[in-house]
């Protein structure tokens, strides 16, 4: 068997000006390896993967390639030498075809009609099938993952690395991907596979680097270690946990929408089909689904930015409420945590405290049109202190702290205000675990206080440590809602790709089924 | 109206058009690598300044163009400088451009203005031009309006058969991908931006040297705002680029003929019709969402800021 390891790393380092993202890291990968980089939102996973696909130069180190010393100039010499790359944000050309988008990516092609065939085959060879004459903006985001793997595979690659590749898939994707990355190692591809999900590191890799705060905190074999033990090397700590007790009772209904159905105002968004849910005082209800199935197109409705035609379509407390603007549900008692934290959550150039006035001036900030200071920055010190928002003081701009302070803000800026609904757009996307730990907690404080909190969320792990009961959005539709207890990923997977009762997928599958009844016949 | 004089229009119109089918495909290969030069304007007139006097320096059409390409590509690199490397605003960079093209170009020809140009003759092609109405109507012309239509044969051919046209509408539509890639977004964009200022320095100088042989101070008058206007009607797309530009020379030349029966409608009415029929048109063939979405650079005029390496 061949020794040489595949690909090796030696004391890699990356400075930017105000943070070492790389210190130090030391790493040896086997041909045929799947090798886990396992680290928090920020540890500096992405930069060394960068570094190694060329995209960022290291300050120091050595890249060491099949024994060799090699000195990666950009992503086409890395490519060159068998390494590719599947990017956490895609770097996909929404309005070019999937051929033109892998075009793109290879050095030498005969022409755009023998690559799509090629797409074809190797697609399907892989069980990856996709259609290569598809714009890629009408793709799902799973088909669009799809692309960027096969953009990848078509360079039949040495090593691929894959950066947090299921944060937007379902369980049954993960599953299906899992299958091609094992297919890829058996053929002699290293994989280096970077997540935050132990779970799935647990399950997929034979070995493990655990990277925190940019230094290398342990080695590790994934199938000896249990789940605490490498939170312990990614978080130094015990993997906190939420205190859940059941709902006490149920209050009355907060939010109800009955038939809410909504065209998109982005003509590559989802519209809404006849939508009916509530949420009452006292409970948390989860919307579980692929970002793009119609959850920005609901949350604008619900928070008040699109107003619905039909006024009796969302009610709060009880009063209708669908002609209303933002400002007006929130007089009725709505709080809105928005998934985009700067410019719709925050103005980025103000103050914490600034900020704070922006939703919370109903609440005695404003006498006689003037703002009373004393009151909005009194506001933004306790929310300061009861989130353990890491902060200079609470004047600074609200754009020099980082992603998970800003969201611990302004979440507590709502929660303060004692909202009786609150709805909150992925709590804890791109946050750490310790600071999403405190809003998770918070949300589940409010709910015990009586609030009705509903909660939009791609990741089924926080749903089910926090909710009372889910929903599922696919293509527009919800499904009927269940509680936590009464399902499992698994169903609540199935559900996403559109297959619950009266589902769009069901939908299709009895159409196809007629279809196929009239061909007999 | 008589055949012959419909004809007459129609052979006026594809002279008139073609100012704006050189500066409005250059801008349209500027605008889809995700840049936008609102400098148009001044690079024509200062491709006009150069071609004029080359032309009267040398008497040869040969250099007249290549001096006005490079007058305006010179332009563009000034923009591109400032945009591309120094990062500046765009859309404030393009306007200045433009105040100091027609300043600049202005203070060149001063000594100039009371030369006239014996012009470029047409170039009788055998057979073709013998083809009674097709022959007039397209093999009439002067070399620099046949390689007009090469021009657009080419931009077309590159930009949707060729790899590095992909590249380049990659580039206008996710920056950041592309360099994910490994594609130098900064030089292609430079590229682009270069060749964007050649073609509108080749408009002008058409205009100083063909079209009407002198130089007279602001002659461009307009036309460079309305090849940026045509790039973004016609949705991105050379065809209806073209389409555009001899609609507007179409109009510019019939409304002089309306002029000159003696017809009773303010000649102001009139000089606006180009701009309104021109503008409704382009509105109504590209008012459908999807293709302005799927032809226009996504990227357009923002400034890209590369990876920090």
């Amino acid at each position: 068997m061949n020794t040489t390891p595949r690909l090796q790393l030696k004391g890699m380092t990356k400075i930017y000006p105000s943070v070492i993202a790389n210190d130090s890291i030391d790493m040896t990968i086997a041909p045929g390896e799947i090798h886990a980089v396992l680290g928090e939102n920020g540890a500096g996973k992405s930069t060394l993967m960068k570094a190694i696909y060329g995209v960022v130069k290291p300050d120091k180190g050595q890249i060491l390639w099949n024994g060799e010393v090699v000195s990666i100039q950009n992503p086409a010499h890395a490519r060159k030498l068998g390494i590719g790359m599947v990017f956490q944000h895609f770097s996909l050309f929404e309005t070019l075809t999937v051929t033109e988008n892998i075009a793109l990516a290879m050095d030498d092609y005969k022409s755009l009609e023998t690559l799509a065939s090629r797409i074809k085959n190797v697609s399907e060879e892989y069980g990856l099938p996709l259609d290569p004459g598809r714009l890629v903006h009408s793709l799902s985001v799973g088909l669009r993952q799809r692309v960027e793997i096969l953009r990848c595979l078509l360079q039949q690659p040495k090593l691929l690395i894959m950066d947090e590749p299921t944060s937007v898939l379902t369980p049954q994707a993960v599953r299906k991907m899992f299958e091609t990355l094992r297919r890829l190692a058996d053929e002699g591809c290293s994989i280096l596979y970077i997540s935050h999900k132990l779970d799935e590191i647990m399950e997929l890799c034979h070995s493990a680097t655990i990277i925190r705060g940019g230094r290398v905190t342990g080695y590790a074999i994934p199938a000896n270690e249990t789940a605490s033990s490498l939170a312990r090397m990614m978080i130094g700590k015990e993997l906190p946990v939420c205190s859940h007790e059941k709902p006490k009772n149920l209050g009355s209904e907060y939010l109800g929408v009955s038939n809410l159905s909504k065209s998109s105002a982005d003509q590559f968004g989802t519209n809404l089909k006849n939508i009916s849910f509530s949420v009452h005082g006292g409970e948390i209800l989860g919307i579980a689904g692929i970002s793009g199935n119609g959850q920005q197109e609901l949350l604008y409705a619900l928070s008040g930015e699109r107003p619905v035609e039909d006024n009796g379509a969302i009610t709060i407390c009880g009063d209708p409420v669908g002609h209303l603007n933002p400002d007006d549900r929130r007089n009725r008692g709505l709080g809105f945590v928005p998934e985009e934290r700067l410019g719709r959550g925050a103005v980025p150039g103000m103050s914490l405290s600034d900020n704070a006035i922006l939703t919370a001036h109903r609440h005695g900030m404003v006498k006689k049109g003037l703002l009373k200071f004393t009151k909005a920055s009194d506001f933004a010190k306790k929310c300061i202190a009861d989130f353990a928002v890491k902060c200079g003081s609470k004047d600074d701009p609200i754009t020099s702290l980082s992603g998970g302070n800003i969201q611990k803000y302004i979440t507590g800026r709502e929660i303060q205000q004692a909202p009786k609904l609150l709805i909150v757009s992925q709590p804890t996307w791109g946050v750490d675990i310790g600071a999403a730990n405190i809003i998770r907690q918070s949300m589940i404080d409010l709910r015990n206080n009586g609030s009705a909190v509903l909660v939009v969320s791609e990741e089924l792990d926080e749903l089910f440590e926090i909710c009372d009961r889910l929903i599922v959005i696919a293509e527009g539709h919800v499904s009927p809602s269940v509680p936590v207890e009464e399902t499992s990923k698994e169903e609540i997977g199935l559900w996403m790709s559109g297959m619950f009762p009266g589902g769009p997928a069901e939908a299709a599958v009895n159409e196809s089924e007629q279809g196929q009844e009239y061909h007999v016949h | 109206m008589d055949f012959d004089i419909f004809i007459h229009i129609l052979v006026a119109a594809i002279a008139a058009g073609t100012p704006f089918v050189y500066a409005a495909l250059g801008e349209l290969v500027t605008e889809k690598s995700g840049v936008l030069n609102l400098g148009v304007e001044g690079m024509m007139l200062v491709g006009a300044i150069s071609g004029f006097i080359a032309m009267t320096k040398t008497g040869s059409l040969l250099v007249a163009v290549l001096c006005g390409m490079s007058a305006g590509a010179l332009m563009a690199c000034i923009f591109a400088v400032l945009t591309l490397t120094l990062m500046a605003n765009q859309v404030a960079s393009g306007l200045a451009l433009t105040i100091f093209g027609v300043g600049l170009s202005a203070f060149l020809g001063l000594k100039y203005t009371s030369i006239a140009l014996p012009g470029v003759k047409e170039l009788h092609i055998p057979v073709l031009s013998d083809i009674p109405v097709i022959g007039q109507l397209l093999f009439s012309h002067d070399i620099l309006i046949y390689s007009s239509f090469v021009l657009f044969a080419a931009v077309s051919w590159f930009l949707y058969k060729t790899k590095a046209g992909l590249i380049l509408r990659g580039i206008g539509e996710a920056p950041k991908s592309a360099h994910a890639l490994g594609y130098n977004v900064i030089k292609i964009r430079y590229l682009a931006v270069l060749f964007g200022g050649a073609m509108a320095g080749l408009g002008g100088a058409y205009l100083s040297v063909a079209y009407t042989p002198m130089w007279v101070e602001g002659m461009v008058a307009g036309r460079g705002w309305v090849s940026l206007a045509l790039v973004v009607f016609a949705t991105w797309r050379p065809a209806r680029v073209m389409a555009g530009a001899y609609l507007f020379g179409g109009i510019t030349i019939a409304q002089f003929h309306v002029q000159g029966f003696g017809i009773e409608i303010p000649s102001q009415l009139l000089s606006m019709l180009p701009y309104i029929a021109t503008i409704v048109v382009l509105v109504l063939i590209s008012r459908d969402q999807n293709t302005i979405r799927l032809n226009s650079p996504a990227s357009l005029g923002i400034t890209y800021h590369p990876d920090n390496q």
